[in-house]
């Protein structure tokens, strides 16, 4: 066996292959049942797509990198509950393409930060961080504020997640520059019933920055914060629900 | 080609440890085994990957993932801490749960443990806005002092962190101060005389913008913030006749105030803290300010 293996190390050729085919056991194995998203993913309800305006706003919020202080992950632990609420469902972040748990907190967790605080805190708080939170090192991002809405291509960018299997329907795509605008609740006001029907009653229709005249980055990012981890009404989740509907497609394939 | 090093074994002189055969400018490595201990510890590894897999949930397969025969999941054990916890706070939950607010106040020790959840309750939620020693900022209510919008006794605070203002909760307090120079019901000049009035309404007396101020505020304002601006707690309309400023209390900021009208908001906290939790911080911001 060692004789072999000596033969195997003194041809790269050989090496090569078996080297690949030694890391793909172990790749395989963590891969392919992520291929079936129902035995990861379970299905909750409530969970829906983001509208465009909150899309925009993840697109500021990868852009300027919070996820590199700020997770979106809350763990199953009885303190963490305790400080940010129900622990995170992976359901909660199905239609994030990509993902934005983060893996360092500097700051707080924002999974739930939708509805913690008002939006005069947020525009606040990202002027000036330390103006609300003393103690806080978070650097300013007063210049969102002064970013207009621009060419976002939004239309392009919700094909591209109905592709990745987002359930954005055709309304919603050929609509998606309306209900940018009709959720900043601008002055003049766009009728939003339109936004409304597509993604739900639930969907805050406000103008989030504090200034009408003019849709900015910082509407987007505030609409986005203020959706985070509302989707789902924990006072009817029932975890061991879910799992009793998840084993029973299991026991027919059988 | 297979072996050829092992053709010719070529043993270290000055160790007496044989050669792997590989050389680099003269230098040749030792062929020495690991230690002992460490290919033991090794092994003991193995073995013990193999005694997790059976008793813990490790491989994933196409319809879910090996459940191990503890049956052990993250979830129970998250239900097992909790209800721990619950167990060893019950000594004062269960009384806490059964009282009302007047029995907690009566009794010091329910009263303390009330006050200190809240507190931990107010550090995480409240103090972003309201400051860490419930002390406020502009637009955001101090709590030490004997000013209430919505009330100051323990029910009332309670009943406001329930619902908020301007919130998402449907029996939110709804009300709020228009726009009365941007939607146009004030002119500039009208604006500028209640500013006038407002800032010197405790002196009593003034010039005719004073006067003038008088008149527009008894036409526009009184029905919420009461005659003399006494100020009115159903409409959640503060007291303009004391030296207690949310929005601050300079003529700029009032002419502010006015232009633009106010809509602060409070979010609703059913929902994201628990009935207890609630209660226990309602306590506790009524107990900074002494409430009422």
């Amino acid at each position: 066996m060692l004789e072999k293996h000596a033969k195997l190390e003194r041809n790269s050729i050989w090496l090569l292959i078996f080297t690949v085919i030694a890391v793909s056991i172990g790749g395989i194995i963590e891969i392919v049942p992520l291929f079936r998203m129902e035995t990861t993913v379970e299905p909750v309800k409530g969970v829906r797509p983001y509208t465009p305006l909150e899309l925009m706003g993840q697109q500021i919020y990868i852009r300027e990198g919070c996820n590199t202080c700020h997770s979106q992950q809350i763990r199953p632990l009885r303190d963490e509950q305790q400080r940010y609420g129900h622990y995170s469902l992976a359901a909660e972040s199905m239609y994030d393409h990509p993902f934005v748990w983060g893996s360092k907190r500097t700051g707080p967790d924002l999974a739930r930060v939708g509805g913690k605080y008002s939006d005069e805190w947020h525009v606040a708080h990202l002027k000036n961080p330390r103006a609300v939170v003393p103690e806080s090192i978070m650097p300013s991002y007063a210049f969102l504020a002064d970013r207009p809405y621009g060419d976002w291509r939004i239309k392009r960018r919700l094909q591209t997640l109905a592709g990745l299997g987002v359930p954005y329907t055709k309304e919603m795509i050929s609509e998606a520059a309306n209900d940018y605008e009709a959720q900043a609740n601008p002055d003049p006001i766009i009728d939003p019933t339109g936004l409304l029907e597509r993604y739900g009653e639930k969907v805050a229709v406000r103008d989030f920055d504090g200034n009408p005249d003019e849709i900015t980055e910082m509407d987007a990012l505030i609409a986005y914060l203020q959706k985070l981890g509302t989707d789902v009404d924990f006072t009817t989740y029932n975890p061991d629900y879910v799992i009793k509907k998840q084993a029973k497609p299991a026991e027919k394939s059988k | 080609m297979i072996n050829d090093h092992e053709k010719r074994k070529e043993i270290d002189e000055t160790s007496g440890v044989e050669t792997t055969g590989h050389e680099w400018d003269g230098l040749k490595e030792l062929n020495n085994p690991a230690p002992r201990w460490w290919l033991i510890v090794w092994l003991v590894t193995i073995v013990w990957a193999v005694g997790y897999w059976i008793v813990y949930p490790a491989w994933p397969t196409l319809t879910g993932h090996t459940k191990g025969i503890m049956g052990w999941t993250q979830y129970d054990k998250l239900k097992r801490e909790e209800a721990q916890i619950t167990q060893r706070q019950s000594v004062w939950l269960t009384k806490f749960r059964a009282s009302d607010f007047d029995q907690i106040k009566a009794d010091p020790g329910l009263y303390e443990f009330a006050r200190a959840g809240g507190e931990v309750v107010f550090k995480e939620n409240c103090a972003a806005c309201h400051g860490s020693g419930g002390e406020g900022r502009k637009g955001y209510p101090n709590l030490n002092d004997d000013d209430w919008l919505f009330g100051g006794t323990v029910e009332d605070i309670y009943h406001t962190i329930k619902v908020g203002s301007r919130s998402s909760h449907p029996d939110t307090h709804q009300t709020l101060m228009p726009a009365f120079g941007r939607g146009g019901m004030l002119t500039a000049e009208q604006v500028d005389d209640v500013a006038t009035y407002l800032v010197n309404m405790r002196a009593g007396t003034g010039n005719d913008a004073f006067t003038r101020g008088q008149a527009v505020f008894e036409q526009n304002c009184v029905s919420c913030h009461g005659a003399g601006g006494a100020g009115n707690r159903q409409m959640g309309a503060p007291r303009l006749n004391d030296s207690i400023w949310l929005y601050g209390g300079d003529k700029a900021s009032i002419v502010q105030t006015i232009t633009n009208g106010r809509a602060g908001v409070m979010p609703t906290w059913e929902g994201r803290l628990s009935d207890d939790s609630r209660r226990q911080v309602a306590i506790y911001v009524h107990s900074l300010g002494e409430g009422e």
